[in-house]
Parts: structure tokens; sequence; C-alpha cells
């Protein structure tokens, strides 16, 4: 999926925003962002990282401190949000409460001077589209959420943007529901081809819906990658910790062997990793293991790998996977999870065990 | 799946519990009680349990509120006064056809009741209550009220130049008393005498003697009449006062109305006198008992004063809510009032003009106002809602002057205007004393009315509606008139409604501030309440104010929905 | 024999010694509320009459309350209620008339209640005329009378010097402030168009007469502002609002003589009326004996001159009038300022507060009428 778009075929650009709200404080730090047309992209990180100012920064809402925002190669800044025409989905869904789904759907439509028929037929298509076509009479206080969120969906495309905004539209809907309607989001914007910036704090969400995962901490942008390339190859120990689960070790380089290097952990044991923010010899490093790459058993770990000693804190039986809680060079909070397959046998609380893995799934990041 | 197999079992066993009661009647409970009257005696202890809690509030309410308003509504409608005060008059005009004077028999139960009515001191009530309808009729019956005593002297004098007898006291009493009441007012009269000062029980109640009645019918009403209230006014007894002149006209005239053998079939101690004064009244002077209470005062032998009494001398009359619209009761029926004493239709409809206007002008200020405060931070919007709520904690009156002040001719306002030069100095302008007072001043004072609930109905609309509505094209007026300003009309309507029906009622700020042209009809009211005592109709007036905020609340329900209505 | 008699022999016999009865018989209710106008005269009430009072009994707690200008109604709402919880009650001669006719205040034996003058003259002697009824316990006599801007008088014009400069305009144009009731206002408006002054009152009988007020009334009407408190009179005058008012000659002399206003008094044709109290029928044994032991007092030939020394108001008993001395702060003359002086005026007018009695009702309803029209 990977679709990477550079600075000329991009359809928004940031560069350079700066956003501060009360002049001491940067809520957004030098931000830059391409996003192509057609694409699907997310922007994720906890709350208080910037992520939904740079959406109102896009939609209108809120100006820019510093620095220029285009839409399709033209400058924003200056333009009021209602002349953007950019779509824009709210995490509360923002039906008008004293009009029926029809007429907030029709409310876009009649502000840009459409004829009556026209309206009509595009109310119904777009209704269609969302499989809400049966409820144009009720009021939104007579809906679902989900149902809510349809319409609220439907309002959004009704005006055909080319940019669609979501602030975390899924976050009021329970689990099922998220997922389903994650899937005919995604569906409905790549068959419209249009443009979606999307923002969630919920990372699944993220990784399976978005082409690129914007992943903001603290104000600006710490990794803007597909999401296998985010999961697989975090770029630093937040990323490695925010997206997916996650084993954390800290140590120190204590070798560089080209592609790999060794880190001796706090307790004398050595392991391989993947330098990636480490570059010398002594450097402190947190390493970051995913728990389904922990392997304990020998047949399956690397030829000539490390591998160290672990104690079996906990068993968790999870149907698909098994869990195991262990004791890593002193953490207790060390995870792995292993396939429930034939081959794969329970563990017990308090066996040892030696465990190792694939030097390249051991990233070696800032400590 | 599970889902679907629940509700289908849940389903089958409803069924089958209805054909189970089909078949065996009620349900029963587990102690075979019929699950109904459980249900209901478990309920039942519920419902007690919120009546009390509400208990002290109903009955604050029923006591406070309700009941003042039944006793309004009876007020408005109420009468007895005519009936009870001159209740022979009232009787003996059952039969007047009104085209011309009453008999004479209607002036000597007019004389016995005015009388009475003097003496008791309750003429000049009815006086004020007839000059409600009438006017020029309290003024009569002030002037009466000296004057009745007069009425019957002719007679009295005849009676006493006949023979002294009909002077004392004693032959009175002895005529007229029952023979155990004079042995019992002996009693105490001897008790009294052996007590001395600190005696204080009353003379037994005068009673008729027995037959008296059929011999002397008007002699014996017009006794008791002067008896029972020497006693009951004045403390004094029968037995040493000379009875009024009303008593002997009373005599006059059953002696000369009775043939000869009615007093000769009397036996009584009077019987020698009476036989007497009864050969001797065929030649007593007369007098027209309609002459005599003309010359007391012209209004007695005119038509409006009679007509007036036999309209009004129902328990029950329409004769306050017909004045509180400008009509009257006439003995032709229903007609309007003389044209210079038409106030309250335009009353009613200045109240409500101005009552609209304050209204408005209430939600052209504070609109903005609260749409402000709603949309600042919380910190700031708290301390602007102070600045609002300060004039509620500024005492009515204090305000009121405060706006005198600011408003008069030579008040600040119009000298801001002089020094900038929009006004002459000889031509300032009259803000205060009139309808622009008026409204000035309670626009003020009724703001934050508007302001509080449109405040909190704003607080409730989240700002991304706006948002969406711009993302979605609308201009910033768009997003406001189509999104924003519906969804505040709740606010509108509440605080519409608090604001009109507190101005419909209002009565200190236009009365100090509304001079002559800016009061509303409660002013009115309050002065029927507090200087013309004209309670009915300050009632009457009431009722229609009520029943006209009623009526607007009705409308208003139809037209916006009282669901729609948020103080908050 | 009689409750009330006796009662009244009881507290007449031992007003000798007032002090007495309350101490011999404990059964003199400690408090009393007392009714009056508010203001510069109900001060001079409290200065003159009840704070030596309480000096001679200072267990006795006095409740002053300003609701006299409704007394009649407030009496006959108490009346209804069967709660009376007023104990004495100030009121015009006019309203004690009413008061008495519908019997809710108590009728009184002068000679009995009242303390003689110090000569010996006996109170009903002493008070004569005053008395014009079996209820009333005259205090003061008082006039309403117009007063004018003294700053605002055109130029080369004579200062306005009676009540009929009220109706022309042409002279002295401003604004006016007249009572919001007819009494003073139909008999002036009457006078001021030329009616003799014996005829006044019966052409106020007749339709004719009332019109032809109403019509004189009419030149003014959109010129005045109707005053409901005397108070605001003096305050519409002295805050320049308009350029004549009417209100009581106490409150105009309070205006000029305390605190300097620029406003002088065009005393021609001051309405005379007269003030005093009167006790509500139907008070508990205790709180009529207190009520009475206070009336005998503050009535003394002697407190009514010493009223007249907080207030320019005349006091209404015939060996009171010889005291009359300075006034308590400002130590001017208070004989001068009296409307009964001479000097105040060629023509004064009696109100018949008799008349009014009848005829209250019948104008107050085509007053009320007219103004608001």
């Amino acid at each position: 999926m990977g679709l990477t778009s550079n600075a000329q075929d991009a359809f928004v650009t940031f560069d350079r925003v700066q956003k501060s709200y009360d002049g001491e404080t940067l809520v957004v730090k030098d931000l830059n962002l391409q996003i192509g047309k057609g694409e699907f992209l997310t922007m994720l990180g906890p709350s208080g990282s910037g992520k939904t100012t740079c959406l109102m920064m896009l939609a209108g809402f809120e100006t820019a401190t510093h620095g220029e925002i285009t839409l399709d190669g033209r400058p924003i800044n200056n333009i009021p949000p209602h002349k953007r025409g950019i779509g824009m989905v709210f995490q509360n869904y923002a039906l008008f409460p004293h009009m029926t789904v029809a007429e907030n759907l029709s409310f876009p439509l009649e502000v840009r001077k459409i004829g009556k028929s026209d309206r009509e037929a595009k109310i119904k298509r777009a209704l269609d589209m969302v499989q809400m076509g049966s409820f144009a009479g009720r009021r939104p206080s007579q809906l679902s959420g989900g149902q809510q969120q349809r319409i609220a969906l439907a309002r959004a495309l009704v005006f055909e943007p080319e940019l669609v905004l979501m602030d975390e539209p899924l976050g009021a809907l329970d689990k099922q529901l998220r997922e389903t309607l994650q899937f005919e989001i995604t569906n409905l914007a790549h068959e419209l081809g249009i443009t979606v910036v999307y923002v969630t704090h919920d990372q699944t969400e993220a990784l399976t819906m978005s082409d690129r995962v914007a992943v903001f901490d603290d104000g600006r942008i710490q990794q803007l990658d597909a999401p296998d390339t985010l999961y697989e190859e975090p770029k630093n120990s937040f990323v490695a910790q925010f997206i997916g689960e996650n084993n954390t070790l800290t140590g120190v380089v204590s070798k560089m062997k080209g592609a790999t290097c060794e880190v001796r952990l706090d307790d004398g044991e050595i392991i391989d990793a993947v330098p990636v923010n480490v570059s010398q010899v002594g450097e402190r490093t947190q390493v970051s293991i995913r728990p389904e790459r922990v392997e304990y058993n020998p047949e399956r770990l690397t030829e000539g790998a490390h591998t160290i000693h672990a104690e079996v804190l906990e068993f968790i039986y999870m149907g698909d996977i098994y869990r195991t809680r262990l004791r890593v060079a002193g953490h207790d909070t060390f995870v792995m999870k292993t396939r429930n397959a034939p081959d794969q046998r329970r563990l017990t609380p308090g066996e040892k065990i030696e465990i190792g893995w694939r030097p390249q799934d051991c990233r070696a990041l800032d400590a | 799946m599970t889902d679907a197999s629940a509700g289908n079992a849940s389903q089958n066993a409803a069924t089958a519990r209805r054909e189970d009661a089909a078949r065996t009647g009620p349900m029963l409970a587990a102690d075979g009680r019929p699950l109904k009257a459980s249900l209901n005696r478990a309920l039942r202890r519920q419902k007690m349990r919120a009546l009390l809690l509400i208990a002290p509030l109903l009955i604050f309410i029923l006591v406070t509120f309700v009941a003042p308003i039944i006793d309004m509504l009876f007020r408005s409608v109420e009468n007895q006064i005519v009936s009870e005060t001159l209740p022979r008059t009232v009787v003996a005009l059952d039969d007047w056809d009104a085209q011309d004077l009453p008999s004479e028999d209607v002036y000597a139960a007019l004389a016995y009741d005015f009388n009475e009515a003097a003496e008791r001191r309750r003429h000049t009530r009815l006086g004020s209550r007839l000059n409600y309808e009438t006017t020029g009729l309290s003024s009569t019956f002030r002037r009466s009220g000296r004057g009745i005593e007069d009425v019957g002297e002719t007679y009295a004098e005849q009676f006493i130049d006949l023979d002294e007898a009909w002077e004392e006291p004693e032959t009175w009493t002895a005529l007229m008393a029952h023979p155990d009441w004079l042995s019992a007012q002996a009693e105490w009269a001897a008790e009294a005498e052996a007590a001395g000062r600190d005696f204080d029980e009353p003379e037994p109640a005068f009673r008729l003697a027995p037959g008296i009645a059929d011999v002397l019918p008007e002699t014996a009403d017009a006794y008791r009449s002067f008896a029972r209230t020497i006693q009951q006014e004045d403390e004094d007894s029968p037995t040493e006062e000379e009875p009024w002149n009303t008593v002997y006209l009373a005599l006059y005239r059953d002696l000369a109305a009775q043939p000869a053998s009615a007093v000769a079939a009397y036996f009584g101690p009077i019987a020698a006198e009476l036989a007497a004064a009864d050969a001797a009244v065929d030649g007593f002077e007369t007098v027209s008992l309609r002459e005599v209470f003309g010359e007391m005062d012209d209004a007695w032998a005119e038509m409006p004063m009679w007509e007036t009494i036999d309209a009004f001398s129902d328990p029950y009359t329409a004769g306050y809510f017909l004045a509180a619209i400008d009509l009257q009761l006439t003995p032709d029926g229903i007609e309007a009032q003389p044209e210079d004493q038409r106030i309250y239709i335009l009353l009613f409809q200045r109240t409500i003009f101005m009552s609209l206007v304050i209204t408005i002008s209430c939600v052209l200020l504070g609109y903005p106002i609260a749409y402000l405060l709603s949309n600042l931070p919380a910190r700031t919007s708290n301390l602007l809602l102070i600045l609002v709520l300060l004039p509620f904690w500024t005492s009515l009156l204090v305000r009121t002057s405060a706006w005198k002040v600011l408003l008069q001719q030579e008040g600040v306002i119009n000298d801001i205007l002089v020094w900038v030069g929009f006004i002459a100095d000889d031509a300032r302008l009259q803000l205060i004393n009139n309808q622009t007072g008026t409204i000035i001043a309670m626009t003020h004072i009724l703001l934050p009315f508007m302001i509080l609930p449109l405040f909190s109905v704003m607080k409730t609309i989240p700002p991304y509606y706006v948002r969406a509505a711009k993302s979605l094209g609308a201009t910033n007026w768009t997003a406001f008139w189509r999104v924003y300003f519906p969804q505040s009309i709740p606010g509108i309507g509440a605080g519409c409604i608090l604001v009109f029906i507190l101005s419909i009622g209002y009565y200190i700020t236009p009365e100090l501030v509304g001079g002559r042209t800016g009061t509303f009809i409660s002013n009115r009211i309050a002065f029927h309440i507090s200087e013309s005592l004209n309670w009915g109709l300050a009632a009457a007036l009431g009722s229609i104010l009520l029943a006209l905020v009623l009526v607007l609340y009705w409308i208003y329900d139809r037209m916006v929905g009282i669901d729609n209505v948020k103080l908050g | 024999m009689k409750l009330r008699t006796i009662l009244l022999a009881t507290t007449g016999s031992l007003m000798a010694a007032p002090m007495a009865f309350g101490d011999a018989h404990g059964n003199m209710a400690n408090s009393m509320t007392l009714v009056s106008w508010g203001g510069a005269y109900q001060a001079s009430q409290i200065a003159a009459y009840s704070n030596p009072y309480q000096e001679m009994h200072p267990d006795v707690e006095m409740i002053w309350d300003e609701s006299s200008p409704e007394a009649v109604a407030r009496l006959r709402a108490m009346e209804e209620a069967g709660n009376i919880t007023w104990d004495l009650v100030d009121v015009e001669a006019a309203d004690a008339i009413r008061l008495c006719d519908e019997g809710l205040a108590m009728e009184i034996d002068a000679n009995e209640v009242l303390a003689p003058a110090p000569d010996g003259t006996e109170a009903e002697d002493d008070f004569g005329e005053m008395l014009v009824n079996d209820c009333f316990i005259p205090q003061i006599v008082f006039s309403t009378v117009a007063a004018y801007r003294t700053d605002q008088v055109p130029a080369g014009v004579e200062p306005p010097s009676g009540a009929c400069d009220l109706f022309d305009l042409e002279t002295y144009p401003g604004q006016r402030a007249l009572n919001r009731n007819p009494i003073a206002n139909m008999e002036w408006a009457l006078l001021c168009d030329g009616v003799a002054y014996e005829d006044v009152y019966d052409a106020l009988e007749t339709e004719e007469g009332i019109a032809q007020a109403f019509a004189m009334l009419d030149t003014i009407k959109d010129q005045t502002i109707w005053w409901s408190s005397a108070a605001e009179a003096v305050q519409l005058l002295a805050d320049g609002e308009v350029f004549m008012a009417t209100s009581y000659n106490g409150r105009w002399f309070s205006a000029i003589a305390e605190q300097n206003q620029p406003i002088g008094m065009a005393w021609d044709w001051q309405m005379l009326d007269l003030d005093g109290w009167i006790i509500p029928e139907g008070l508990p044994e205790d709180r009529l004996a207190r009520v009475l032991d206070f009336v005998y007092f503050a009535t003394d030939t002697q407190r009514l001159a010493d009223q007249a020394a907080y207030i320019s108001y005349g006091p209404a008993r015939a060996s009171s009038a010889p005291l009359v001395g300075t006034h308590a702060e400002l130590g001017i003359e208070m004989a001068p300022h009296m409307p009964t002086d001479p000097a105040n005026g060629e023509n004064t007018f009696v109100n018949n507060y008799l008349w009014w009695a009848d005829y209250r009702d019948d104008l107050d309803a085509r007053f009320q009428a007219w103004l608001a029209q």
C-alpha cells in the first residue's frame, strides 16, 4: 500500500507550520507534511500531541501561527472554512438536531445553491452509499450512534469534496461497530477516490485504515510511514511503544557489527539488535522487541544469535495465542506471545527458559 | 443467533402465561393474592413515600398560592353585601316591575334595613359597593346614615302624644319580649348589680314574645332588629332604650294595615294601649316614605338607585367582570360604560403592548450578551455573569430610583445629550414618567430573566455545530441563522415567557417611572386594592390577567411547544 | 356593665397616674405598633412623642410603620382577617371619618381619654372643632400648598403667589407636580376657574361642576407629573424636574429651611386639613391599655407643642399654640411657618373633610378614570 508522495504532486501540504494558543508554548512545532491525492492519511497520537490542532488548521477553524498550508497548490491560510470545500466528520457527529436526516444532508447543497431536484438526487445517492436510504425523514435523536455516524459521513460526502477530514469519528462507538465502520469508511474513500485525513488515538484503527500514518507526539510528527513500516520499523522508542505491544529492555551498545550490534543489558547479558538510533559503542539504548517475535523454542531460534535467561511468571491462554509474562533482565513485564499451534507447549509459571529472537526484530533505539 | 432464540423463548413463555391466565383467571402472586393487587400494594408504599416527600411543598403551594387564587376568583363574583345589608328590601324588590319608583312597602323595608345597617355601621360599605356601579351612591348612603334615625319620627311623636307609655322601654319589652327572656334578663341585671364593675357577662340574647309576630309582623321584626342590634353593637339593653323611630313606623304600618279584629285577638300585657293605638292610627297624620327618603337624598326618589340595588341584589354578580372590560349591568341588560369611564380595555391593551415591547427589547439586548457569555472561557463568563446578576442583588426600588436620576429631564442622560449637542437645552427629552420610562426601566430590570435562560441554553449548544455548518460551506451568518439560532430558540422561548409574564403583572416600576401614561393594569389593581378598596373589581381584573396569561401560555404551547422551553 | 365603658372608665380614672396602671395590673402590652406617614413628619412624632415616652417606659417596644397612605385598606383587610396588628394609626381627618363610619376605628370619649390642658380646660374644649368625629384624636393642622423653583421664575415676572398659578402656563411655563388624587386638585381647579369659595363643594356635587373642574385640570394634564407620595413632589421640585408642585407645607419647610433648596412657597389658597390618630377597633385589652396610656401622653399640650419644634405643622390644641417656640436644631421661630399664620396667604381653603368623606368614592372613581384616559 505504501503510497509515498513528494512535494510536486502533493494535494495538501503543511510547510513549516507552527501553532501556539497562548504565545508561550507551541502546540504544533515545525510541521512539514505532504498528503497525496486520494491518500488515506491518519494522524495518530496521544491526546495533546497536536494532531487535532493540525486538523483544525487544515479545516480552517484554527489559524497557523507560522508557516503555510496549501490545498491543491493554493495557500489556504486566509480562506475561511466555508470556502475551503473540505468535508468534515466530527467526533460527536455534529448532526443538526433540529433538522431531519435529509435536511442535514441538504444543508451543504442548499448553501451551495444547488437546485432542488439535483439536491434530492445527491441526497439519495449519499444515503444509499451509507445504506441509510430509508432514514431520510428521521431526526438525529431517533438514530443510534452508528447510524448517526453514517449520516455524518454521508453529509460530509454529499457535496462531493475532494478532501474529507475525520476527527476521531468512531471514538464513541462500541468495538464491533467500529470495526465494521472502519472497513466501510476505507472502502468508500477508495471507491470515491477522495483524500482523507483521519485523526485518531486508536492505533489499531490507524493501522487498519490508513495508507500512511503520521505519529504525533509533543507537537511533532515522530514518524510518517505506511502502517507495516511503522510497526516493523519504529524509528524511535516513542513510536515503538505507542504502536502495538512492545517489550523494552535497556542497556549499552557493546559492539557494532555493521548491520547489527550487540547490546549489554543492565544485568550483563548480551543481546543482538539492529542499530537504529545508535551509532557507537558505549551509547545507552532502549531495545524494542515485539512480543510475537520472541522465541523460546531452540529450533526456531536463529543460529548463532544470543539468547538470554527468562523465568515464566504468568501464562495466559487467549484462544488463538498464548501470552506469557516473563522476568527478563530484571524486568517483570516482558511479554511473549506464541501462536496456539500443535508444536507449542504451555509453559508453567516458575519455569526457567531461554529466549531469543532474530537480530533484525530487535531494534536498538534512543534511550 | 443466541439472542434470537432467547427472544423466541421468552415469547413462548409469555404466550404460555397468557394461555395460563385465560384458563385460571387473574395471575396470582406467590402468596396467592392476585398479582395486580400485590403490585398495587407494593407500589402504594412508594406512592405514599413520594406523596410524603412532596407534602410540605404541596401544602405550602395550596396555602399560599392556590387558596389565594381561589379566594380571588370567589371575590370577583361575590356580592352578598347587598342582600345581607338590605335583606328586607331585596325581598320586597322581588315583585318590583322596574317601571316606576317602588312602593311604600319597599321604602318601609328599606327604612328597617337601613336603620339596622346604619347602627351596625355597615351602610357605608354598601354605599361604596354600589358606588362602583353607579357613581354618586356612596355619598347618598353616607348622608342617609346620618338621617335615618329621623325616619318614622312623625309616627313616634304621634304614638307618644297618644300615650306617654309608648316612650317607655318597659312598654315595649312587655309587648315584644318573651316572658322567659324578661325573667332571664332580670336575673342577669341583679347579678350585674351585685358583682359591680368586674361583671362582664353579656345580657341574654333578646327573644320575641310568642304570637306577637302574627299580630304585629313588621313591628315584631323591626323591634327584634332593634333589640339585637343595640345588644350586640352598643352593649345596651332593650329594657333601657327607647326603640328607634322605625319601630314606631312599623307599629303604625301594622296597625293601619291590620283589621281591628287581629289586634283585638291580642291579650298580652299591653292590650289596652295597643287597642287604643289601633283606634287612633286612622286619625294619624301620615307621611310618604318616598318623600322622606327623597328629602334625605334625591337619589332615593330616582330610578338609578333602585335599578342598581335591584340589579345587584343577587349574592353573586358578573358586575365586577363587566366593569373590568368597560361594561356595566343595567336593567336593560349589559351596556358599555359611559365614555369617560372606559379605561380598562385601554389599560389591558397598553399592558400587553408594552409587555411585548419590553420582551422584544430584552431579546434584542439579551441575545448578544448571552451569546458572548456562552462563548467566553468559563472564568471570564462567570465574572461577566456576576455583572448580569448584579441587578438581582440590588433592591428593585434602588434600581428604579437610579433610573429616575438617569432619565429625568435634568438627569444624566439628558445632560449628556445636551452637552454633546444632540438636543437643545430647552428641548430635553421626556424619558421618564411616561411609557418610554417604563419600557427602559423594565427592560433593564427584566433583562437578567432573558439572559439567564438564553445563556444556559446556549451553553449547551456545542461549538461543533457551527463548525460543522461552516465546514459544510455555510457562511458565518448562515451557520448562525440556520444552525445556531434554531437551537437557541428554546432559550428565547423560556426567556420570553418569563419576561412577558413577569412584565404583564409588574407593578412597582411602572408606578414609579410610568407617570400617567406608562402604568399597567396591575397598577390599577393595586389602586383598587389599597385605595378605592374595590377588591371585587381588583379580583376580576386579576382573574382576567390570570386568564390572559394562561391563554398566552396555551397559544405559545401550540405555536412553539412547551417542550421547547428550556431553562438550562 | 358594658365592657368598653367599664374599660374606658378604668383607664380614664387611672390616667391621672398612668405609671400606676401597668404596674398595678401588669396587663399593659409591652410593645405597640404605630403607623404614620414616614419622612420628616414621622421623625417629628418620634422625637416629640415616642422618645420621651420610651424614656419613661424603657421596657416598651415602639414599632413604627409607614403605611398610613394605605391605612384604610390595610385596616379593612386586618378586620377581615380578624387580626389587628396595628395599635395606633395616623390618618387624615377624612380617612378617620371613613374608618369611624365603617366601624374600623374605635370611638373614644375625648374628655376621658385625652389629657386636659394645663389650665384644666377639658380636652374636648381644648381641641374644639378639631374633634371631627368620635374616633379622631387630632394632632396637627397642615396644609397642602403650592411651591415653585425660585431660580426658574421667568425674567420680569412676579414669582407665583398661590395655587392658581399652577394653571397659568403662559406666565409660568414648565411642568407641574400634583397629587394623584382628587382632593385639593378639584377644589383648586374650580376656585381658579372663578367659582366662589363657598360654592366649590356645591359645584362638585353636580355633573357640571365636576366637568368644569376636569376641563380646568385638562389644561395642565399633559404638563403634570402626578405624585403618589408627598416626598416625591419635593424631590421633583428639588431636582428641577418641575417648576411648580404641591405638597404638604411641612415638607416644603424642611426642603427650604433645612436643606436650603431654591424653593419658594406660594401660600395663597393653601388647603388646610387635619391629621391625627385613630385607634383600631377590636384591640385586645392589654394592647388597648398601652395605646391609651401612650395617647394620653402623646397628645397632651406640651407634646403637641414640642412636635412643632421639628416640623411646621400647627398643633391641634388651642393650649399648645402659645408654647410653640423655635426649631429644635435651626433655632428659627416656627410660628411664621405654620399654615395657620395669618401672614401666609390672604386666602386659605379649609378642606371640607366631612364632604370628602361622603364624596371621596364618587370623585376618586371619576378622577382616576380621567387620569388614565
